[in-house]
């Protein structure tokens, strides 16, 4: 925020970075190869829905679209949540070799909240993975940093999260993907649907 | 590509705001020259008084500034709490820092029954973001639902990152010295009155002038301390609402909040009072309407529900093209 921004107390809304979504399905094939852990196929977009029909409007527009490959029986229909912080999530269900194809449905998401003016409100895409002994974990980008990182829940009402596996994937992925160096910034995704 | 967005600045609020704190910076400026007329009259007594009351003005600015975190809990009586002692509220602040991409503060729950919040700090590193244990009470019988406390939080991560305690700071300084320099000045009138001689006249034009300039001044910036503080809350209510994308959500939030404020017993309003300015609505209401409200440091419910509803109709609308 500028000097001019302080001094007036206005804050400009943070547009979202997309591009770097499209590393996923690489960094995906290399934790797999690396770790063990594969794609479960589910992604979700998280985002704060904004008051007022014309937002639900660009939502239920979005969805539709992404609905209509489902109909072609090519994945399937996603799942729109809304969590108990009042966030919105879409998710979209592919097979788990599909990573291209379940990027494309994150990206559509993205482009129509950033395309009608509501980039501001995107929080975060996840992507779920899991491995042969059933651990789970979620690739969480945030959207305003534009940097990856893992989340791995070990017991939701505990709030357990594996420490030493998320940072094993850090390291693992630090060449693939952007990684988010300030750890403060790796908040728990409790409940995350389709993870 | 062109980015589009809804989020235009409040033209009307930022005119207001710049002339207010230019009317501060022109008060300023003539007070800083009626100084520095005094210091080359140098007569000692009254550069004096005017060196003590700056080194005294600047060095409790720079220890409100420094410790106004520290300071601000104590007052409250706060403890800070962990994700694991407050699982919810950490929750929504972390969604809220990512969503603005900012530095998360410390949170710390106050153990007061009123419902209200607070955030202060010198920077977005030391800042601490403080609710009361009566805003989380979800036994209330007008308690808030989480999107309404949702609210509250982003207008306090809003007063965070427009740096609001330092811009405050800066612009009460010149009242605090102002202030300073009427204590002083009478301090001198009453103790130093017998030590001057028959030649020294101008001293005892000099020290009545100096005090009465700095109490004309110390009620003007006063005035547009207050005013700048008003405007201050009107824009962090705005930055919060865009970033929840719920203007109502933080309208309902501030109707419930107001009215619970006048049901609290008188002595906990009075120890609360101190801390006024910080909080996201003040906790003693000054009665009346017009004039009443130049001196509040918070606006009125009226004008800030207005605000709310006019941002509602801007986030319905079709977005223009205005990056």
């Amino acid at each position: 925020m500028g000097f001019f921004d302080v001094l007036l107390g206005r804050t400009k809304p943070v547009q979202p970075k997309l591009d770097d979504l499209f590393a996923l399905p690489s960094a995906a094939v290399q934790l797999q190869a690396a770790s063990g852990f594969t794609p479960t196929g589910s992604g979700s977009v998280c985002f704060r829905a904004v008051e007022g029909k014309t937002f639900a409007d660009i939502q239920k527009d979005v969805t539709e679209l992404l609905d209509m490959d489902a109909e072609k029986g090519t994945a399937l229909p996603v799942e729109v949540t809304r969590d108990s912080y009042g966030f919105t999530w879409i998710v979209s269900n592919h097979m788990s070799d599909e990573m291209d194809g379940l990027v494309t449905d994150l990206h559509a998401v993205n482009s129509a909240l950033v395309d009608n003016g509501f980039g501001p409100q995107l929080l975060c895409t996840l992507v779920a993975f899991r491995d042969d002994s059933n651990r789970r974990l979620g690739l969480v980008y945030l959207y305003k940093r534009g940097t990856f990182y893992p989340f791995a829940p070990v017991n939701e009402r505990l709030q357990q999260r594996d420490n030493a596996i998320e940072i094993q994937v850090k390291g693992l992925l630090s060449d693939d993907l952007k990684i988010e160096q300030d750890l403060a910034r790796w908040f728990p995704v409790w409940g995350a649907p389709g993870l | 590509m062109a980015t589009r967005t809804r989020y235009a600045p409040d033209k009307g609020l930022t005119v207001r705001m710049t002339a207010t704190m230019f009317l501060l910076g022109l008060v300023f400026v003539a007070f800083v020259a009626l100084i520095i007329g005094v210091m080359s009259a140098a007569h000692v007594s009254a550069a004096g008084i005017v060196f003590v009351a700056l080194i005294f003005g600047f060095g409790s600015a720079w220890v409100s500034l420094f410790y106004s975190d520290k300071i601000a809990l104590a007052a409250a009586g706060a403890r800070e709490v962990t994700p694991q002692q407050a699982p919810q509220l950490h929750a929504i602040v972390d969604r809220l820092c990512a969503l603005a991409d900012m530095d998360k503060p410390r949170v710390a729950i106050a153990p007061t029954r009123m419902m209200n919040a607070f955030a202060t700090g010198r920077n977005s590193k030391n800042s601490v973001l403080c609710v009361t244990e009566g805003i989380l009470d979800q036994n209330q019988p007008n308690h808030l639902t989480n999107e309404e406390l949702e609210g509250v939080l982003a207008h306090e991560l809003s007063h965070v990152a427009h740096k609001d305690v330092q811009v405050m700071t800066i612009a009460s300084l010149l009242a605090i010295v102002a202030g300073l320099l009427v204590r002083f000045a009478f301090y001198s009138e009453l103790f130093g009155g017998g030590r001057r001689g028959g030649n020294n006249n101008q001293a005892a034009l000099l020290i009545p002038l100096i005090m009465l300039v700095s109490a004309v001044v110390y009620a003007i910036s006063f005035l547009l301390i207050r005013s700048l503080s008003r405007y201050r809350e009107l824009a962090a209510d705005r930055s919060g609402a865009l970033l929840t994308g719920q203007p109502s959500a933080l309208a309902s939030a501030l109707v419930k909040v107001s009215n619970s404020m006048q049901r609290i017993p008188t002595q906990d309003l009075r120890k609360q009072e101190p801390l006024n300015a910080f909080y996201f609505a003040p906790a003693l209401k000054l009665n009346g309407q017009g004039l009443g409200n130049i001196f509040s440091t918070h606006p009125s419910l009226e004008k800030r529900l207005d605000q709310l509803a006019k941002i509602q109709r801007q986030l319905g609308e079709v977005a223009p093209d205005n990056r």
